[in-house]
């Protein structure tokens, strides 16, 4: 490849031609300041901080989006370039609200790092029209904060596929928005809450329901918690710990000191889940339409419910695994426990934002109360510990309640993308080998279902996810079976999961949260989910079987094309007794 | 035998004045004269007078009648048209020599333009093909079809030295030649038609009164470049020029101008007509690209430049209407004759929209080099109530102004770039002694604000911190900082704006900054407007020595700001005041300053 020389602050380095001047300074350490800027997805030079200075160059260009020249001299950071990076950050303030002390990214947000760094320290009267919040949604907007940097807009767009935010209005006016001024919830948003990891300052973040569970803390009432398997692996970030630090054992004890009376592992309902789903698979298999698609990831149901609703037949009628969890808790766990199941709070900790969403599904109630009565993303399970002075990294380690703590190897890692799939074909290669087979043909893996070769396949991130749509509606899909979650890499990378500030970490941060993903499965006692002990017994004293009667009525629901957004109709359930 | 054409200007100026309501008139009235078989009524583009429509021309003779209502049409009829006697009172009088003016040739106006991109607007019917050919329409296309090739059409465009007539001035065979070295096998040729600069007027004028002249120049340009489709991208607020253009494309494309094989040739080329919904920042071409292909009307960085990377990616030129205006004729007439009209390095003519303070309001093409003085005062005939020459903006929002010092200098790209502002798309806005140059200023800043994109930073926030303090400054509530902030912010703004619409936004403030800094200080520490324009800096007083004390003022004074005794001065309470003005208008002694 050939090769550019360029000096950049008295320094040559030689780089390959169509680099940037961004990326050329950073081979020789300079990290220039960025706002709008995301590597190969959103380059569109539009926030003009990383403006360098550029000899015979009457303006000063934005690196991002400059490429190098032979023999270009660049300064990165003259006092002219100094002082027009202080000015736009004075200018971006001037209409940003001052309120930084009680921001949801406090600490947390690049603007307010950008203007430290800068020493910017007086500035512009702040003047500017507010706009109403957008409170619709399981997502909230606070357009006033926004700076307007796109990287949501494009993440929806190109990451996603679901582009329900765009600019609206121009000039000073200019907002970032669902069409027509309108709210999240009026759109077909998938609450995935990429946007929210997106954004460098805390114009978009979920709703925040840490008082709900602080209100039933402190109630009379029988709360029991779940947690998602992703977030045992992204938690520690929160308090310091190093990306992908698995804090299982301490953070069990904290939940249990924060008053929950059981603390349980959605992983229980990942290994019912496996049952449920493998048993539908098998069943489907000659019969009905194939493929199967899987259902775990409520932002990839809305997904197909908004865009593809002729195909909601293809998903796997399973629940997920949080609201499995649920109307088991209010089932099965109230006559073990023998607690009524009035009383019992089901509070769920999860990486995603969208989970919020799917707890308040109207058909959500199987259980006779609404499954799932809140749901908690992991920052705000972090919000919870930190109120009540958990020093984490100094708690003992203590194991899950029984019996709905016990769980497979399998079941963890359906906190990343392919372990639905890994864990399906775990159980379903031992549980029933004269079925299903594994066989290799040409070095490739094979598996066989009664002598039929099926194919499986895993996507995440929902513009992959809209492919396989596009094939399945086009005739074009070979597989029979496949694991789709909404967020690239999945939920290790959920749109609940600790914010990574500086974008260009965040890969080397999601990576960490899955090889812990992966070393967890490693060491489990149990591998597959049928072999665990405790879903046998649910089986035995309470369910019957797989796909039995009574599992259909608490574990699978319908997708259907959707007549009435309940979205739209609905409010957050704070009484927690279902009725919407 | 037809005797006798009648031209009725049907730009869109005249339009509004009513032209279309005289012309139905006219035939009526000849029809009850029994005169529709000698005399023909045509209905044209742009004249170039807009000021003065509706406007008449009658050939053979050539006179020229100004501000024809419906009711006089009866007379020109009975007395020109019937008896041969010229109706004196419909005439044009020269504003400054008061000379009454027959013929239009003989007009100041006229005389002293250079018509290339006009050359047929306001000449002939834009409806009627044939008369377009008539006048050598499309033999430029035959020209380049048959006896050129792609290389040679460039070279020749090169060669004439012809620039963009857009605001920047790129040599245009150049841009055509980026793109017709791409090997790309599709690439696009796009006119911009999103005239937004306020008060320029001439690519709608071309489009609505010589639509077919584009469409010859952009197959020209297509071939040039090896495309095969084109784009005009027009705004919707010029509703006869798309009326006008598409009804043009649908009659090349009968004649096998457009569309498969053209003129027989192997060349293909289609056209399609874009309209845009008017917002300032379309006009810059990224933008403009990206309006087109149905995003949101934003610029995006450069490079790539559109001839490498354009219209859905793929090699794009995009030039102005009027530089398309000027291909066939290059073309017919060769390098040589173009190169020979203009100065060393802007050649050819330019189109100028003058407006504001100046007697003939219009449309004029004159040769690049052509004095401020000639424009303002020969060929615009000088200033309403001959008051004294202040400056004149050219290149609209992103431009500068011209001083009275500048008045001799010839307008050209390089000449005015040097003096600060630009030659944009040629809007002149002439002001006198009357106007206030920081309200000027305001007034641009006001536009660029409102037409900022929102893309950057640095426009969207900077031009409103800008436009605040200006608007402090021509309230009265000016500070010292403010001059040096204006300067900052507007330095700042230009650095580090995305596109050009920002980095050229605060070229108005610095250009009345650098020529007209004293009036910023009279309105900063005197608290004083010295063209007596802004409001809120004007006082009215009372001169005791000419008061008699009538009370006619104090009479005719809405907010009742006006006090005294009968018989002795009156005088004027300030904070009541409102400054309407009506007081001077009413008393008989002026003995009311406005100061």
């Amino acid at each position: 490849m050939s090769t550019v020389t360029v000096t950049i602050n008295g320094q040559t380095v030689d780089v390959p031609v169509n680099t940037t001047v961004l990326e050329a300074a950073k081979q020789i350490g300079i990290d220039i300041p960025k706002l709008c800027h995301l590597k190969d997805l959103n380059e569109i030079g539009a926030c003009r901080i990383c403006v360098v200075e550029v000899e015979g160059r009457r303006n000063l260009p934005a690196s991002c989006v400059l490429p190098v020249e032979e023999g270009m001299v660049v300064k990165t950071h003259s006092k002219r370039v100094l002082e027009a990076r202080r000015m736009n950050v004075q200018l971006m303030l001037s209409v940003h609200p001052q309120d930084c002390l009680k921001c949801v990214r406090n600490q947390n947000c690049q603007l307010q790092a950008l203007t430290h760094d800068l020493g910017v320290r007086e500035g512009f009267p702040v003047d500017y029209d507010p706009t109403p919040l957008d409170q619709g949604a399981v997502i909230h907007r606070d357009p006033n904060k926004c700076i307007l940097c796109r990287r949501c807009v494009t993440t929806c767009e190109q990451v996603q596929g679901v582009t329900i935010l765009g600019a609206l209005e121009r000039g000073i006016e200019t907002v970032i928005s669902p069409a027509w001024h309108g709210s999240l919830g009026d759109v077909s948003c998938t609450f995935c809450g990429q946007c929210v990891q997106a954004c460098p300052v805390g114009a978009i973040y979920e709703r925040n329901d840490t008082q709900i569970v602080w209100d039933m803390l402190n109630s009379e009432d029988y709360v029991v918690v779940q947690v998602a398997p992703a977030v045992r692996t992204a938690l520690g970030e929160e308090f310091g710990l190093p990306a992908g630090t698995d804090v299982t054992g301490k953070m069990v004890t904290a939940l249990r000191r924060l008053g929950f009376n059981k603390v349980f592992d959605t992983n229980f309902t990942a290994d019912v889940t496996i049952m449920e789903e493998g048993h539908e698979l098998l069943d489907r298999i000659g019969k009905q339409e194939l493929p199967l698609l899987t259902s775990c990831s409520p932002g990839w149901i809305r997904f197909v419910e908004e865009q593809y609703p002729q195909l909601t037949k293809h998903l796997s009628t399973c629940k997920s695994p949080q609201q499995m969890f649920g109307a088991l808790a209010k089932t099965y766990l109230a006559k073990e426990e023998k607690v009524d199941p009035k009383v019992i709070k089901t509070v769920s900790i999860m990486p995603c934002t969208a989970k919020k969403y799917e707890a308040e599904r109207p058909e959500m109630k199987d259980s006779g109360f609404r499954d799932v009565d809140a749901v908690l993303t992991t920052r705000e399970l972090a919000l919870l510990m930190k109120q009540a002075g958990v020093q984490l990294d100094r708690l003992p380690e203590e194991e899950y309640d029984a019996p709905m703590g016990m769980s497979s190897g399998a079941a963890v890692l359906f906190g990343q993308s392919g372990g639905v799939m890994e864990a399906a074909l775990r159980t379903l290669l031992a549980a029933y080998p004269e079925r299903v087979k594994l066989v290799q043909n040409d070095g490739v893996s094979q598996v066989l279902i009664d002598g039929e070769q099926v194919e499986v396949k895993v996507v995440s991130g929902l513009s992959q996810a809209r492919q396989v749509l596009e094939d399945i509606a086009n005739g074009k899909n070979t597989a029979q079976f496949i694991e789709i979650m909404a967020c690239p890499g999945g939920c290790i990378n959920g749109g609940g999961q600790p914010t990574v500030m500086d974008p260009e970490l965040r890969q080397d941060v999601i990576a960490k949260r899955r090889s812990a993903i992966k070393d967890l499965d490693k060491a489990a006692a149990i591998a597959g989910s049928h072999e665990n002990p405790a879903v046998q017994r649910l089986y035995e004293t309470f369910l019957d079987h797989p796909l039995s009667s009574k599992s259909h009525h608490l574990l699978h629901t319908q997708y259907k094309p959707k007549v009435q957004d309940p979205v739209k109709n609905s409010h957050y359930d704070h009484t927690g007794t279902g009725a919407n | 035998m037809i005797r006798s054409h009648i031209l009725v200007c049907a730009g869109a100026g005249c339009v509004s004045s009513k032209s279309r309501l005289v012309k139905e008139e006219l035939l009526t009235r000849l029809k009850l004269q029994d005169l529709t078989e000698e005399i023909r009524v045509i209905e044209t583009g742009c004249i170039g007078t807009c000021d003065l429509g509706p406007v008449l021309v009658l050939y053979p003779e050539g006179v020229f009648y100004q501000k024809v209502g419906v009711e006089d049409v009866a007379e020109i009829v009975e007395e020109h048209l019937v008896r041969g006697r010229v109706v004196q009172r419909l005439l044009y009088k020269e504003p400054l020599s008061e000379e009454i003016l027959e013929k239009m040739a003989d007009l100041e106006f006229f005389r002293r333009q250079y018509r290339i991109a006009l050359h047929n607007t306001g000449a002939i019917d834009p409806d009627n093909i044939e008369e377009y050919i008539a006048r050598d329409g499309y033999f430029a296309l035959g020209k380049v079809l048959s006896e050129m090739t792609p290389e040679t059409v460039i070279s020749e465009i090169k060669q004439s030295g012809l620039r963009g007539r857009g605001g920047g001035g790129f040599p245009t065979g150049l841009k055509w030649e980026f793109a017709a070295r791409s090997t790309s096998s599709t690439k696009f040729v796009v006119c911009n038609a999103d005239e937004g600069d306020p008060g320029a007027f001439m690519d709608r004028s071309i489009l609505e009164g010589d639509p077919h002249t584009i469409i010859e120049s952009m197959a020209i340009a297509g071939y040039a470049i090896g495309a095969d489709q084109g784009y005009v991208y027009c705004r919707a607020e010029y509703p006869l020029a798309i009326e006008r253009f598409v009804s043009a494309l649908e009659k090349a494309r009968e004649m096998g101008f457009l569309g498969e094989n053209v003129l027989g040739s192997t060349f293909s080329f289609e056209l399609e007509l874009r309209v845009g919904a008017g917002a300032f920042v379309c006009g810059e071409e990224t933008a403009l690209l990206s309006s087109i292909e149905g995003n949101r009307g934003e610029p995006r960085p450069r490079p790539p430049f559109p001839a490498v990377k354009g219209l859905w990616d793929s090699p794009t030129i995009i030039n102005n209407v009027e530089t398309y205006a000027n291909i066939p004729s290059i073309i017919l007439k060769g390098a040589e004759w173009f190169n020979k009209i203009g100065t060393e390095k802007s050649k050819g003519t330019k189109v100028f929209a003058m407006a504001g303070k100046i007697n003939n309001t219009g449309l004029v093409e004159v040769p690049m080099g052509t004095t401020l003085r000639e424009l303002v005062y020969e060929i615009g005939g000088g200033i309403p109530g001959n008051k004294k020459f202040k400056a004149a903006q050219t290149g609209g929002p992103s431009g500068g102004c011209l001083t009275e010092a500048n008045l001799d200098t010839a307008m050209d790209y390089d000449t005015l770039l040097s003096l600060g502002s630009m030659m944009g798309s040629g809007g002149l806005i002439v002001m006198d002694e009357n106007t206030c140059m920081v309200d000027i200023a305001r007034f641009f800043l006001d536009f660029t604000k409102d037409e900022s994109c929102g893309k950057c930073s640095p426009c969207r926030i900077g031009t409103t911190r800008m436009l605040q303090i200006l608007e402090r400054i021509v309230n009265g509530e000016g500070i010292p900082e403010d001059i040096d902030a204006l300067e900052k912010l507007a330095s700042f703004i230009k650095d580090t704006s995305l596109c050009g619409l920002g980095q050229s936004a605060p070229n108005p403030v610095l250009s009345t900054l650098r020529n007209f800094r004293d009036e910023y200080e009279a309105h900063i520490y005197d608290k004083r407007c010295p063209a007596g324009s802004c409001q809120a800096l004007i006082h009215f007083t009372i001169n005791a020595a000419t008061c008699i004390g009538c009370g006619i003022c104090a009479k005719h004074c809405p907010s009742s700001a006006i006090v005294g005794e009968r018989k002795k001065p009156f005088s004027i309470l300030d904070d009541q005041c409102v400054k309407c003005g009506v007081c001077v208008q009413e008393c008989p002694f002026q003995a009311i300053e406005r100061r």
